[in-house]
């Protein structure tokens, strides 16, 4: 039994934005896998919640007409893994999802709902970040978009206003062409397990396989909330790809990260895996990318 | 040939072989009842408030805010229970006051000793309003705080708070074993002295069935409680004890169970509920305990801290050992000291050693409670004691297995106390096998070859000294029932619970055997109730099949003799020339088949001449124990810089005698791996160490093993025929656990050259070795 004042299904993504408006105190609930859990904790108890479940319009991959790939907020997580236009354009992202939970939560969970939570160990945020995708964002007054690092504000909290929802992620095309990444989700166990820290790389090559067009990484954990490594990223772009330029990518992240000392891990553990990470999910995506290093 | 000879078990038909077992499609399709399918939906609701304090006195606690939710019933505090202090382990209860359980508990208390002791229970009509009413009183206890102490060292210091007044330096209890002279035994020239700290943590069951009863009153003052337990039969007793009432009035049913480990062998919160229940006129009332409650609320497993000395001759012998154990029983005696008596007790057992000092505390600290679980202070023992090992043979530069064979307790052991006997080789027996499944003696030499880079091998071997029941410690007793169906069936009832292990199927294995019977002419009885089960102290140890075995084999020929005389009077054949073979009744001259057990049982209850109730009931007391070994072999690989370990292969190999059925007993030991391995590599129940709170108490942060954890499980048997024992058999629920994690240890060891002495070997840890070993640079990166 779940202690919950009332429950409001929307009919459409207009009547949601209309509830959310008449609710104030109203919490928006998708698949559930967080929502439940904390009205199970006693953090939401006797709240009301909004649904969002049944707005089909709001699930499925898509190109849109510039090009984005474009993924309805309600998308679980398994069939962002399972679609091919994932799969052919940003691989990373299907697998880093596919390490959330267990197949029960992945069927359920959605990836909007793993963003608007606002947590820093989302194991889609990193690569989202990393891939700097666009948040498409309905409300009362219409749509607006806003660059992924703009919707996280604090730990818990994302950038939506009263009366608004999130509608969909989009990867714009100059963000995924000949991009090729890698995600690492570091834990204590390979299943069911919250990222300890996530590190999400991609590389964009030069033709010719030899330096680093452009390298863009983010991490989960690493922070508040997720984030960026600029000082890495500026140090490696435009190098030539050799086993000395990505050691010290690796290294370069610790000017730029600021993990948790907390029981769950040491804050000096956690700058070691940084690192660790860094290098090895470059190398993967430059494996991925048809690259070597030398 | 069936076996009513008396002989070994030459030519069985239903022992030794995998039948599907009996519950099988019932729990696959879901349609077993477990207590809470039981619960009728009009029960009331129980929550109950736990202290905020990890030591203090409850001054009051306001309830009226509380009492206005809509849908609360009642709410009872500290202050409105009775003052009978009661003990809750499940052992057997003992006649002499000396060696009885330690009465330390009350159904509330208002003197928490522990950060989640039990101070209130609200009862409301749904859970939704209890929940909030949890929430309402948690801001109105007014608390004396008290100082607290989480480590059994610091607990043991003087000036520490002492929880029980009648424990001066919090020490539960304190034993020794001494043998021959130690500190004389050092003074030999050239020994070499091994010594090792090591320390095993808190972790706790994780059963997939939370603990929950039920209770309500029935006739005349009797009240009846179903409940999710292994000992229902201890259960009415400790219940009686709580409520100081003649234990008769109560009556405890136990239905299918998911998973008891150990937990459900103790005295849980049926006390309590049945008095809640008696408070509201004998209205059901229900207790289940959420899972962040199971992890705090019910028992755990005793973290440990061991010193273990060693003074090894160059040949590789033992000249004088040390051993000293200090294990944490949290805030209240449970089992208490039995935990750590078993691992001090197998210590001049697994290794003789002519000069031995060996010592054992319990030590309680503001903690929640230890109890029994799976490996009862084994699993904890048998790290240390190997781990110790491996590193003698490390100081010898010795391979591990090779110093192991050299060292073990010989075969013709035998210890006087219990009077167990090793009969045979089976020791080198389980680790030839082993060793020829996973290869370890070639992949040894392999590995042991210096290693670089980041990602290395190693491979490790562990083996255990267990038991497989209580005597001598304390009584084996077990009784059983048949009866002849009208279809010439027969059903058993044990005291002895199915809790998962397949104790039903077992038992029925053996009445068809033994009987002459098919075994779907079989059928146990699966749930115990007080009131109509035969008495018996339920399941623990590794003691179920082997001490059911006794009264089912007794009662079932004491059965056959029965029908066999029936029989004579349709057939006019003397008994002792008649068998029972596959259901019919067999002229053992000629083999004729002269009836079916169908026809006989059909006329003895309907005859019009003779019509008689077939039926067996007898108790088997039994004054036999047997060791139960093996070993474990495990391999890993280890990447450094991501200290993280990977469990490649794992190859248990156990002798537990005449396997009864070779598919469960492989599902107990895969069973037991897992748990090793959860216990080797990543569980570990944490506190916050400002205030006693359990910090990770729920299945996300406390790393159990997941099956993304787990290699292929491999057990396999030697089956040297148990003389002692009923049909051959012996223990196999405990022992798979034991020598998983010192083997982990090892393989983990020889891979990186680290030898750690803590588990679990979590990341964390791994960190913190590989940096002071210069495994990893301080600042990070890979070279």
């Amino acid at each position: 039994m779940y202690d919950i004042k009332a429950l409001y299904e929307a009919e459409s993504v207009q009547d949601a934005c209309r509830l959310l408006t008449e609710h104030p105190e109203a919490q928006v609930i998708a698949g559930g896998s967080d929502v439940l859990v904390q009205v199970r904790e006693g953090k939401r108890a006797g709240k009301e919640l909004v649904s969002i479940y049944m707005l089909d319009e709001l699930r499925g991959i898509s190109i849109d007409k510039d090009e984005n790939v474009r993924i309805g907020s309600l998308t679980s997580f398994s069939n962002i893994t399972k679609n091919p236009i994932i799969q052919e354009k940003i691989g990373v992202l299907g697998e880093a999802v596919n390490m959330i939970g267990g197949p029960q939560v992945r069927a359920i969970g959605t990836i909007g709902g793993n963003t608007c939570n606002g947590v820093t160990s989302a194991d889609s945020a990193s690569t989202l970040h990393a891939w700097e995708a666009i948040i498409e964002i309905t409300g009362p007054d219409g749509v607006r978009y806003e660059p992924i690092k703009d919707f996280y504000i604090k730990a818990g909290t994302v950038d939506l206003h009263q009366g608004e929802i999130q509608t969909a992620i989009l990867i714009p095309k100059s963000s995924y062409e000949n991009c090729f990444g890698h995600y690492i989700k570091y834990g204590k166990r390979n299943a069911l397990e919250i990222a300890n820290i996530g590190c999400s790389v991609n590389v964009r090559l030069s033709d010719d396989k030899k330096t680093f067009d452009r390298v863009r990484i983010a991490y989960g954990v690493a922070g508040p909330v997720p984030m960026r490594a600029p000082s890495a990223e500026e140090y490696i772009n435009g190098k030539e790809i050799t086993e000395e330029h990505v050691e010290q990518f690796g290294k370069e992240v610790l000017k730029d990260i600021n993990p948790r000392d907390s029981w769950r891990g040491g804050k000096q553990f956690r700058e070691h895996m940084a690192v660790v990470m860094a290098q090895r999910a470059l190398r993967e995506s430059i494996k991925k990318a048809g690259g070597d290093v030398k | 040939m069936s076996i009513d000879n008396g002989y070994p078990d030459v030519g069985n038909k239903i022992i030794g072989k995998s039948f599907t077992r009996l519950d099988a499609h019932d729990k696959a399709i879901g349609r077993v009842k477990y207590v809470d399918d039981l619960c009728d939906k009009s029960a009331l609701c129980t929550r109950i408030l736990h202290s905020s304090v990890a030591n203090g006195i409850v001054k009051s606690i306001d309830t009226s805010e509380a009492e206005k939710i809509p849908g609360i019933v009642r709410i009872f505090t500290c202050f409105d229970v009775p003052r009978h202090y009661f003990p809750t382990p499940g052992h057997p209860w003992s006649v002499e006051p000396s060696h009885q359980d330690v009465a330390d508990r009350l159904l509330l208390t208002d003197h928490p000793l522990y950060y989640g002791d039990d101070i209130a229970a609200v009862v409301a009509e749904d859970e939704i309003a209890a929940a909030q009413a949890i929430r309402v009183l948690k801001d109105k206890v007014v608390y004396e705080e008290l100082p607290f102490v989480l480590d059994v060292h610091d607990a043991i210091k003087d000036d520490a708070p002492l929880l029980h007044p009648d424990y001066p330096g919090n020490v539960l209890a304190h034993t020794q074993i001494h043998q021959g002279n130690y500190e004389e035994a050092i003074k030999e020239e050239g020994l070499i002295k091994v010594e090792g700290w090591y320390d095993v943590p808190t972790v706790q069951h994780c059963h997939i069935e939370n603990f929950e009863c039920f209770a309500y009153g029935e006739g005349d003052d009797r009240y009846v409680c179903y409940s999710s337990t292994q000992i229902p039969h201890i259960v009415r007793r400790c219940i009686g004890q709580a409520l100081d009432m003649d234990w008769g009035k109560f009556r405890v049913i136990k239905p299918y169970v998911g998973g008891g480990f150990g937990n459900k062998q103790d005295t849980l919160y049926e006390p309590l509920c049945v008095w809640l229940s008696m408070q509201l006129g004998g209205r059901l009332v229900k207790i289940d305990v959420p899972r962040e409650e199971t992890f705090v609320n019910n028992r755990v497993r005793h973290g440990e801290r061991f010193h273990i000395i060693s003074y090894l001759r160059k040949d590789g012998t033992f000249a004088a050992r040390k051993y000293e154990a200090w294990a944490d029983q949290g805030a209240y005696a449970s089992h208490g000291h039995a935990i750590a008596a078993k691992s001090l007790n197998a210590f001049p057992q697994l290794y003789p050693c002519d000069n031995i000092e060996g010592d054992a505390w319990t030590v309680f600290t503001n903690k929640p409670v230890a109890g029994a679980m799976r490996g009862y202070g084994m699993p904890q023992g048998s790290y240390a004691m190997e781990a110790n090992a491996d590193d003698c043979a490390r100081a010898l530069g010795m391979d591990p297995l090779e110093f192991k064979r050299k060292n073990l307790m010989p075969v013709g052991f035998v210890h006087a106390f219990s009077g167990n006997e090793l009969y045979s080789d089976t020791f080198n027996q389980c680790f030839d096998k082993g060793d020829k499944t996973i290869g370890y003696t070639k992949k040894y030499e392999e590995y042991k070859k210096p290693q670089t880079g980041d990602v290395r091998r190693g491979i490790g071997v562990a083996t255990f000294w267990y038991n497989t029941a209580v005597y001598p410690i304390a009584l084996e007793t077990s009784s059983c029932r048949m009866v002849l169906n009208q279809d010439g069936s027969v059903q058993v009832q044990l005291a002895e619970t199915e809790i998962g292990q397949g104790a039903d199927t077992a038992a029925a294995q053996m009445t068809a055997e033994s009987i002459g019977l098919t075994l779907d002419k079989v059928h146990t009885v699966s749930c115990q109730d007080t009131d109509v089960t035969p008495f018996g102290t339920g399941v623990y140890a590794s003691r179920g099949t082997y001490t059911l075995g006794f009264s089912v084999r007794k009662t079932a020929l004491e059965m056959k003799k029965r029908i066999l005389e029936y029989a004579y009077e349709l057939t006019r054949m003397q008994p002792y020339i008649m068998d029972i073979i596959d259901n019919n009744i067999v002229r053992k001259t000629d083999g004729r088949i002269l009836m079916s057990m169908k026809e006989l049982a059909t006329t003895a209850l309907y005859s019009r001449d003779h019509s008689v109730h077939l039926t067996s009931e007898t108790t088997a007391h039994i004054k036999t124990n047997a060791f139960s070994f093996g070993c474990c072999f495990a391999e890993v690989e280890v990447d450094i810089p991501m200290c993280r370990v990977r469990l490649l292969n794992i190859v248990n190999v156990h002798d537990c005698g005449q396997v009864i059925n070779p598919a469960l007993a492989e599902a107990q030991v895969h069973g037991g791996q897992s748990m090793g391995i959860g216990y080797a590599l990543s569980e570990k129940l944490l506190f916050d160490q400002k205030t006693g709170r359990p910090l990770n108490n729920n299945l996300l942060d406390y790393k159990l093993s997941s099956f993304m954890d787990h290699p292929r499980l491999v057990g396999e048997f030697v089956e040297n025929y148990e003389p002692t024992s009923a049909y051959g058999t012996k223990g196999l629920g405990e022992p798979p656990v034991c020598p998983v994690a010192p083997a982990i240890r090892a393989a983990v060891a020889q891979a990186t050259g680290c030898f750690i002495n803590e588990i679990p070997l979590s990341p964390d840890v791994l960190y913190k070795n590989y940096v002071e070993a210069g495994l990893i640079e301080e600042e990070g990166g890979e070279h």
